[in-house]
């Protein structure tokens, strides 16, 4: 019995988000050209300046749009990420949020609701992606494109998690963007998904290590490996033990006897 | 506690008086921002049946008041119970009881009427056939059962108001709240908002908490909780508290009420 009240309640918010994500095109478009841009401009010209070895877990020389796409699916899945926290804030701020909150299951249940459904969009918007990819010349093999699966919910699962954690600092809308900047950019560029760790090596060690440390990099190399039918073990694991910190983290700073909820109620708050 | 339909509520604290005993008990109730008290010792009753004005200016602490029986901070001093469940210690079935309808509007625009009826049907693990009869159920007694399949965005401002508070009625909770309902209506939205909540206090037997700034909500026979700087200067119907004051309205009785007590 109390399995199906929470399968409901699942349902429910995966059924809510989805009709949302559908009903703002300009969201799907918007997520969707951001990578093809990348994809169709910048690795074409890229390509020319960076050589690539071969490394795991290609076995023969690769072109950059190869090397390049499954960055930009983690791309997809932070932009999400970051996407649903907005939209976690603005809930918030426009006191949507609070209809999710007084619900009868459990917060952090609630909360873990709300991650799944965000990850179910960036998943389908990967696959819209993966697609075109394919037509542009990047056709990894055929049962990578099953493998890479698991390691989408994965991923996405603690990328959407650092972004409900981030959403829990920010007190307001306006403060969202700076965030964004301190957060989408250097997690990007400071990772695997444009170059590789050895390349970046060649240039600042340090920058490397910060690399190797970034858990956008884990999560880029989970996807790349499952998408050539390789298992990441390390990656796995620094994905997974990301998750658990940022899920966690989220849970404590929704829980209504501490973090923001308690704090937050200033003078303006009053009614 | 995290299955809000086994285990019972306790019983009501005077045997063979349960029509007595108040829905929604709050006692002792106290909360501060830091240094600031927003309550103090904040302590009253709604029993079932009765349109209840939870009354105050702004600042009064209506918000916190609100925030703290819906659970979206916990309570530290003192306690919220409905229907004997302690909201601290059995959350789940306390909140099961509540219906909701918060100030600020909450209906998803870009959604139809029913599809966000349906949402709220769900967070409440309700089963979808439960959700489709009550939700049409509850359009068709605030006529907008043929706007169901519409998007929220193209219904007046009184119309989504009236469908928040059919969707706060879909789990048939015991207790509606409703913080501040008529804020942006105009006076016929409101007066018919009104009517409706008094029609469904009477028909349904609910519990009502409305919390507002405007004297003028509270009618005759109603419930009254004034609620001034955080603490709780009068409560009772409406004609007892303006009788303990000595005023003969109620308009003349929250005057005399908060020119002394938000002195002390």
């Amino acid at each position: 019995m109390n399995a199906t009240l929470h399968w409901r309640c699942l349902r429910a918010v995966i059924v809510r988000e989805g009709l949302r994500f559908v009903h703002q095109r300009e969201r799907f478009f918007a997520a969707l050209v951001r990578p093809l841009v990348w994809l169709g401009i910048f690795a074409v010209g890229f390509r020319a300046v960076l050589g690539l070895s071969i490394i795991p877990p290609y076995e023969t020389y690769i072109l950059y749009e190869d090397y390049v796409t499954p960055g930009l699916v983690a791309m997809i899945q932070l932009f999400n990420g970051m996407q649903s926290s907005l939209s976690m804030v603005y809930d918030r701020e426009m006191g949507s949020m609070k209809t999710l909150l007084v619900s009868p299951l459990p917060r952090w249940y609630l909360l873990v609701c709300k991650l799944l459904a965000g990850v179910l969009v960036s998943i389908a918007q990967v696959y819209v992606f993966l697609a075109i990819a394919w037509f542009w010349g990047v056709q990894p093999p055929e049962l990578g494109y099953l493998a890479v699966l698991p390691a989408l919910v994965l991923s996405g699962l603690m990328l959407g998690a650092l972004g409900l954690l981030l959403s829990s600092f920010i007190r307001q809308l306006e403060n969202f963007a700076g965030v964004m900047n301190f957060v989408i950019f250097p997690m990007f560029f400071a990772s695997s998904a444009l170059y590789p760790l050895w390349r970046i090596r060649e240039g600042s060690p340090t920058l490397a290590w910060i690399a190797g440390v970034n858990p956008f990099t884990q999560a880029v190399e989970l996807i790349r490996f499952a998408l050539y039918l390789q298992f990441n073990g390390a990656a796995f694991l620094a994905v997974t033990a990301c998750l658990a910190l940022f899920l966690g983290g989220a849970i404590l700073a929704y829980d209504p006897g501490r973090g923001f909820w308690a704090r937050r109620g200033g003078p303006a708050e009053q009614g | 506690m995290d299955c809000f339909e086994t285990a019972p509520p306790e019983p009501p604290a005077v045997p063979g008086d349960a029509a007595a005993t108040p829905v929604l008990a709050v006692e002792g109730l106290s909360h501060s921002f830091g240094a600031r008290a927003a309550l103090d010792g904040v302590s009253f009753g709604v029993p079932a049946g009765r349109f209840t004005v939870l009354l105050g200016l702004n600042g009064a602490g209506k918000t916190t008041l609100f925030s703290l029986i819906t659970r979206l901070y916990n309570t530290r001093r003192g306690s919220i119970r409905v229907f004997g469940a302690d909201m601290r210690r059995h959350p789940a079935q306390a909140l099961a009881r509540i219906g909701v309808v918060f100030q600020q509007p909450t209906l998803d625009p870009d959604l139809t009427v029913i599809q966000n009826l349906r949402y709220h049907g769900g967070l409440h693990g309700l089963a979808p056939a439960d959700i489709e009869a009550r939700a049409r159920e509850e359009l068709a007694r605030i006529g907008l059962a043929e706007r169901a399949d519409e998007r929220v965005r193209t219904l007046s401002g009184g119309q989504r108001r009236r469908v928040e508070i059919a969707r706060a009625l879909l789990h048939r909770p015991s207790l509606l709240l409703l913080d501040e309902p008529t804020v942006g209506l105009d006076i016929a939205l409101r007066r018919q908002v009104l009517d409706h909540v008094h029609d469904l206090c009477r028909e349904r037997g609910l519990a009502v908490l409305w919390a507002t700034h405007l004297i003028d909500e509270a009618r005759d026979g109603d419930g009254v909780v004034v609620l001034h700087r955080g603490r709780v200067l009068a409560a009772g119907r409406v004609e007892e508290v303006c009788a303990a004051t000595g005023a003969a309205t109620l308009g003349d009785a929250f005057v005399r009420l908060t020119a002394t007590g938000g002195r002390e």
